[in-house]
């Protein structure tokens, strides 16, 4: 059990990762919004060039899925003390999206509000605390596995 | 003396530069003595980044030895009079020197030139930069000086002639110099001569009364964009500005605007455009010093010289120069000035100024000219006077207040506090004019037109920290793509930019030596490419300091290939035209059918442009006007789920080659639907149509929209709760209610298409959701709410009034502008309409010259390393004749350090129309409460950061500096606003479009709306007032927005931007309802008047004479209405009284008591 949410949280931190540095791309290297959030928002998109870009970047709600997969499988795992320091984050996510821009499809970025300074920073923020979240969780789920283990 | 203090600087400055004084310091210092090294700091720019300074910087004044501790003031005063001395004794210096006014402004080291009259010391503090030895200091001065002396002598006697002045520099090899240098030259050397009268301090009295009155604006603005800009817009000069810089090759050396006209006229023409340009600065001068100082264009002066006496030359060549920038702009500005010789005396006046939306502040100008007129005396003279004598004792002055580290003494006109509940009359007697930035005089010339280009904070405070502290905000508000009469349009095979930030070469560079230049924006050290060191003015080689790049803040280029993505487009018009029963009932179909007829050939364009049309209910219909045709096809698409384009190149047609299908569909199209009994509206469908018919080409698609959209993709619903209008608890529904229209928008924008929207609606039509389309496309948005062409024809007038102007007004296609500024600034937030592509860079599909933007910057490190900080708007766009041109916008202000400079900068206009954006927005994101909330926190946390921080005086009350007096009467004004009011009914759509406008309309326009101007018109006197040309303008006092100041015996006009309301009091002067109404009495105006006969009676030529002056540089021109004393529309008049309580909205004492508890919390 451990295991996989070992492999799925080092996963979600790599997107994490990718989704910050698509930010400072956005910032820095002028990147246009509208590419920048349609990597972002899943959108079915036409065939990317980069494929690993793809892969990493169009994430934005299946972290949020597989994020509440976590919670799911905690849940039926009896894990309360690790639900517990993840219901905060899912009910983020919930919040966050629901206050998400007026859009006909799913996703959380608008193209033009996204270069707003204090959206940009405030998704770079975010993008940060939560890779530090899931890097934390990635070692306490490590630690978890490890014990089990050894104990058994 | 006070006056003086902070402007004064630039202020002192300018006065010794007429006088000589300035420049001639250092001219002569510089060639007699160690000319090098001193001069190349004055010698342009170069000094100016850092040291130019600026007195108030403290540090500044540091370089020069002796003089360092005195302040700029000190400085530039007892510069001057040595100068003036020096200069008139020797004159062949001066030469040289007249430009020094300006080198003398901008370098730190001037002052110390001057003062110590000892080159050598100055020429440290500007940095061994400036160490140019290429430059052969002496021999071209000797030269120049001679023939300068001779020149400038006999403007000073010819005063007359501006253009004189500007002679100077071309001969001497002075090309060293900067080129600035070499106009002042001119003007100083007229100056000096004039120095002994009075007019030649006027000039510089003026800049420095900043503060309060109207005319200074005029001189203000004048000096910002300095020479260079004016000369270029400059009315008068039109033609001769263009700086045309041609490419290197020699003998095109024309004007860019020329370009067409080179041909044949080439280079005489341009040196005589150039010419023409400072002469007609010159004339304004002449009388008026001001007017003249800015003139003082850099490039006319070398060239001119010869030419530059004879008036007529330059006006000869000056006129084809408009002209032809016209013909190149395709652009109609119907006013554009008619080089005429009458233009020489009046116009140029007008045209040093040069800003055609300045015309009013100009026109003092003028006024001075024909007469002495008392306005002159009122600000200029008056100033100057004082000013002249007292040198001195300025001199003591300002170094007793060199502890303020050079805070000039007008800052501390503009520090004075001023308690607000004590102070009832906070208001000048004419529209408030933008302060002027504390920058040396010479940069003042240069400086960026406060109409283009304006900083909420014209001293930049050094870090965020102090920023935070001031509790100000700081940001840019810009119109880009305004109407400009005269513009430097440069022609030239590389356009120079620096390596590392592709910063545009302006006026505000270093030029290191003659072959190096270091960047304003990034510091970046680049070198002058060959091309640029050739000089198509004075057609001299070795002076990159006098192209006209660097002696215009404000300039075009003709971009080359390396600007295109693709082939320039052609201009192309797409008409959407809802033909529902609904717009039919509206019946403005017909009207637009004849605005169009009429303007037909007036639309911006050239052999390529092409039109289609698009009609929609609820089907699609398609006009196929393809040449050969004997009548137009209509082509109807019912399928609006899945819309195609039924033909493909004989919807868009080339207007030239189709025009008589055009003018037939126009003509039939209104009877064609006349019985139409469809009511439903398909406008996202065909929207997306166009969107497929414009995308091969790009170009703008108009949309003339009269419900809520109901079928297909993009229908909307009613959202709208009528008994919610008065709601003092929130609005609901500012956002929009799906994200069809924006995407339609990025989609068109990405396709260079720009989307405009007329909105016709008597009901709600949700403008919310349909704006966004205009929002993110940079396209404009125009709403006519109950808009009926039989019940409403005041709104009819204002559409069709409208309709003409959008149609003839310049367009820019597939545009981008990028906002560049000084290390350690950043752009936060941008407002307007369009789409940000970058951190820096806007997307504008189409750019238009009715609208601004705003920007909200912030400071990330600190700005010590620097005293100047540079803002740099670049705006490329396809002209509407197929040309790829780049616009740039430079503008340059002061870093201070102390808390108590900034304040004293503060632009409170700037501020309100910034604050007014964020509220927008905060409303939008937030709630309308929250926004209310933030504005009156504003008023609450300056008055609060005031007190505690600089104020010293132990006063009670509400204290703020002088600057931001009228702070909280535009807040609250902002608050009554219909965007932001609440309690008051305000329908959904118009509170919307209120928005759409601040986040649009220009400062001017802006603050017209927010804060009307109310004046007296019964007892219009001469007093002050303005001569234009034949007519006489009266410039009647503004009034305080109270219902007090109105009297039933009175008539009184409101201007409140775009509509004028003529309020007629029930026991007004019977002569004056029957001379200017035309009505015998007042019962017997008509209750819906709304024009003025135009009267043969001085009282009525008057009234429309003010009336025209006060329209004179508006985009779309006003409605007026008649309001009388008992009719119902007198509350239509009554809700723009802003200091006066309403039923929901307490009274401006009541505000400010409210500011006071908050304060005490």
């Amino acid at each position: 059990m451990e295991c996989e949410f070992l492999s799925v949280c080092f996963y979600i931190a790599i997107i994490l990762f990718l989704q910050i540095i698509a930010f400072d791309e956005l910032k820095t290297d002028y990147k246009n919004p509208i590419d920048q959030c349609n990597t972002l928002n899943p959108t079915v998109e036409k065939v990317k060039k980069i494929k690993r870009v793809k892969i990493a970047l169009k994430l934005v709600l299946p972290e949020y899925l597989i994020h509440f997969f976590f919670c799911v499988m905690f849940f039926c795992a009896a894990e309360w003390l690790t639900l517990c320091l993840n219901l905060p984050l899912l009910a983020y996510h919930v919040w966050r999206y629901m206050s998400r821009p007026v859009m006909s499809c799913p996703g959380l970025y608008d193209p033009t509000t996204i270069m707003n300074a204090d959206i940009l920073a405030y998704c770079q923020k975010e993008g940060w605390c939560k890779l530090a979240f899931y890097l934390l969780s990635f070692f306490y789920y490590l630690y978890g596995m490890i014990y089990v283990l050894v104990s058994s | 003396m006070s006056g003086f203090t902070n402007l004064n600087s630039s202020a002192g400055y300018s006065q010794n530069s007429t006088p000589n004084g300035g420049a001639a310091p250092h001219y002569q210092n510089g060639p007699v003595q160690t000319y090098p090294s001193m001069y190349p700091p004055a010698g342009y720019y170069g000094a100016p980044p850092q040291q130019q300074g600026y007195s108030t910087i403290p540090g500044h004044a540091a370089p020069a030895p002796n003089k360092a501790p005195v302040t700029n003031n000190a400085h530039s005063a007892n510069y001057y009079h040595n100068n003036h001395q020096q200069q008139q004794q020797n004159h062949l210096p001066q030469h040289h020197v007249a430009p020094s006014p300006y080198s003398a402004p901008l370098s730190s080291a001037p002052p110390s030139q001057p003062y110590a009259a000892l080159p050598s010391a100055a020429p440290p503090p500007t940095n061994a930069h400036y160490n140019q030895q290429p430059f052969q200091p002496h021999p071209p001065y000797a030269t120049p000086g001679s023939y300068y002396g001779q020149q400038s002598y006999h403007p000073s006697p010819a005063q007359q002639h501006p253009s004189l002045v500007p002679v100077t520099a071309s001969g001497p090899g002075a090309p060293l110099y900067p080129i600035v240098s070499y106009p002042s030259a001119p003007g100083s050397s007229q100056y000096g001569t004039l120095s002994s009268s009075q007019s030649t301090s006027t000039p510089v009295g003026i800049p420095t009364q900043m503060v309060g009155a109207p005319l200074h604006q005029y001189s203000a603005a004048p000096p910002p964009s300095t020479t260079a800009v004016h000369p270029g817009y400059g009315v008068g000069p039109p033609g001769q500005m263009a700086p045309t810089v041609v490419n290197g090759q020699g003998s095109t050396a024309h004007n860019a605007v020329h370009q067409r006209y080179t041909q044949s006229h080439q280079a005489s023409l341009s040196y005589d455009s150039y010419s023409g340009v400072p002469q007609s600065s010159g004339g304004a001068d002449t009388d008026q010093p001001p007017s003249g100082t800015p003139s003082t264009s850099v490039h006319s002066s070398p060239g001119h010289h010869q030419g530059g006496d004879t008036s007529s030359s330059t006006t000869g060549s000056a006129s084809p120069v408009p002209n032809s920038y016209d013909s190149l702009e395709g652009g109609s500005y119907p006013d554009s000035m008619p080089p005429s010789n009458d233009m020489t005396n009046q116009a140029p006046p007008y045209g040093s100024y040069g800003y055609p939306s300045m015309q009013s502040a100009y026109q003092q100008g003028p006024t001075s000219h024909t007469d002495a007129s008392p306005s002159h005396d009122l600000y200029g003279q008056s100033s100057y006077q004082q000013y002249s004598q007292p040198f001195p004792n300025l001199f003591q002055l300002s170094a007793a207040l060199g502890g303020l580290s050079g805070v000039p003494e007008l800052e501390v006109e503009a520090l004075r506090p001023v308690n607000l509940l004590q102070e009832r009359n906070l208001l000048p007697p004419r529209p408030l004019e933008p302060p002027e930035p504390n920058v040396s005089s010479d940069l003042k010339k240069v400086n960026c037109s406060p109409q283009t280009f304006r900083c909420t904070l014209t001293s930049i405070p050094q870090t965020q920290a102090l920023l935070n502290k001031a509790r100000l905000p700081l940001g840019l508000l810009l119109h880009p793509f305004r109407d400009l009469q005269q513009l430097p349009v440069i022609t030239s095979n590389t356009i120079v930019r620096c390596r590392s930030c592709r910063t545009y070469i302006n006026p505000f560079v270093t030029f290191l030596d003659q072959r190096r230049w270091k960047c304003n924006l990034c510091y970046r050290v680049n070198d002058v490419p060959d091309e640029f060191m050739y000089n198509p003015v004075t057609r001299s080689y070795g002076e990159p300091h006098k192209r006209p790049e660097v002696q215009n803040s404000t300039v075009e280029f003709i971009a080359s290939s390396d600007y295109m993505l693709r082939p320039p487009q052609p201009a192309v018009y797409l008409f959407v035209l809802d033909v529902s029963h609904n717009a039919v009932e509206a019946g403005y179909l017909k009207y637009f059918c004849e605005s169009l007829l009429e303007n037909l050939t007036k639309l911006p364009g050239d052999m390529r442009t092409r039109v289609g049309f698009l009609t929609f209910d609820s089907t699609i219909h398609f006009y196929n006007l393809q040449e050969g045709l004997s009548q137009p096809q209509m082509l109807v698409v019912s399928d609006i789920d899945d819309v195609f384009i039924p033909s493909h190149d004989s919807l868009m047609v080339n207007l030239k080659e189709s025009k008589e299908l055009v003018k037939d569909l126009l003509t039939s199209l209104p009877e064609m639907f006349s019985q139409t009994r469809e009511t439903h509206s398909a406008l996202g469908p065909a929207l997306q149509a166009a969107y497929k018919l414009m995308s091969p080409t790009g170009g703008r698609i108009t949309v003339f929209q009269t419900q809520l959209p109901t079928l297909g993709a993009g229908a909307l619903q009613s959202r709208e709760d009528p008994n919610q209008r008065s709601s003092a608890k929130g609005v609901q529904h500012l956002g929009p209610a799906t994200d069809f229209y924006k995407k339609l928008a990025l989609d068109c924008s990405g396709q260079q298409i720009g989307v405009d929207l007329f909105l016709l609606s008597s009901q709600y039509a949700d403008l919310a959701s349909l704006a966004c389309m205009s929002k993110y496309s940079a396209g404009s948005v125009f709403y006519y709410p109950s808009f009926h062409y039989i019940h409403n024809p005041a709104q009819l007038e204002k559409f069709q009034k409208d309709l003409e102007r959008y149609l003839t007004r310049k367009i820019g296609f597939e545009a981008v502008m990028r906002i560049r500024c000084t290390k350690g600034l950043s752009i936060h937030t941008f407002h307007g309409n369009f789409f940000v592509r970058s951190t820096d860079l806007l997307s504008l599909a189409n750019v238009n010259p009715d609208s601004a933007f705003a920007v909200q910057m912030s400071i990330e490190d600190s700005l010590a390393d620097s005293s100047l900080a540079c803002f740099q708007a670049a705006l490329l766009y396809t002209s509407s004749r197929g040309k790829r041109r780049i616009r740039v916008h430079t503008l340059c202000l002061p870093v201070v350090n102390q808390l108590s400079d900034v304040y004293a900068g503060a632009d409170v206009q700037a501020i309100t129309c910034l604050l007014a954006n964020m509220a927008i927005d905060r409303s939008v994101s937030s709630s309308l409460s929250d926004a209310r909330d933030a504005l009156v926190n504003a008023v609450v946390d300056l008055v609060s950061a005031y007190k505690s921080n600089v104020s010293n005086l132990q006063q009670s009350g509400l204290v703020v500096p002088t600057s931001m007096r009228l702070f909280p009467l535009y807040i609250l004004a902002l608050l009554k606003q219909k965007a932001l009011r609440t309690g008051t009914s305000t329908r959904l759509d118009e509170r919307v479009f209120a928005m759409c406008e601040f986040k649009t309309q220009p400062l001017q326009q802006l603050m017209r709306m927010v804060h009307p101007d109310l004046y007296r018109l019964d007892n219009l006197s001469d007093q002050g007032a303005l001569h234009l040309n034949d007519t006489v303008v009266p410039q009647p006092h503004l009034l305080h927005l109270s219902a007090e100041r109105l009297s039933r015996d009175g008539a009184f006009l409101m201007d409140c931007g775009n509509v004028f309301y003529l309020w007629i009091g029930k026991c007004c002067n019977e002569m004056f309802i029957r001379d200017v109404l035309g009505c015998p009495n007042y019962a017997s105006i008509p209750p819906n008047m709304s024009h003025i006969p135009e009267l043969e009676t001085p009282l009525s030529e008057r009234v429309r004479a003010f009336l025209d002056w006060l329209q004179d540089n508006r985009a779309f021109s006003c409605t007026i209405h008649v309001v009388k004393d008992d009719a119902s529309a007198k509350a239509t008049l009554f809700q723009h009284l802003v200091e006066d309580q309403s039923e929901v909205a307490s009274s401006y004492r009541d505000f400010l008591q409210h500011i006071q508890q908050q304060m005490s919390k």
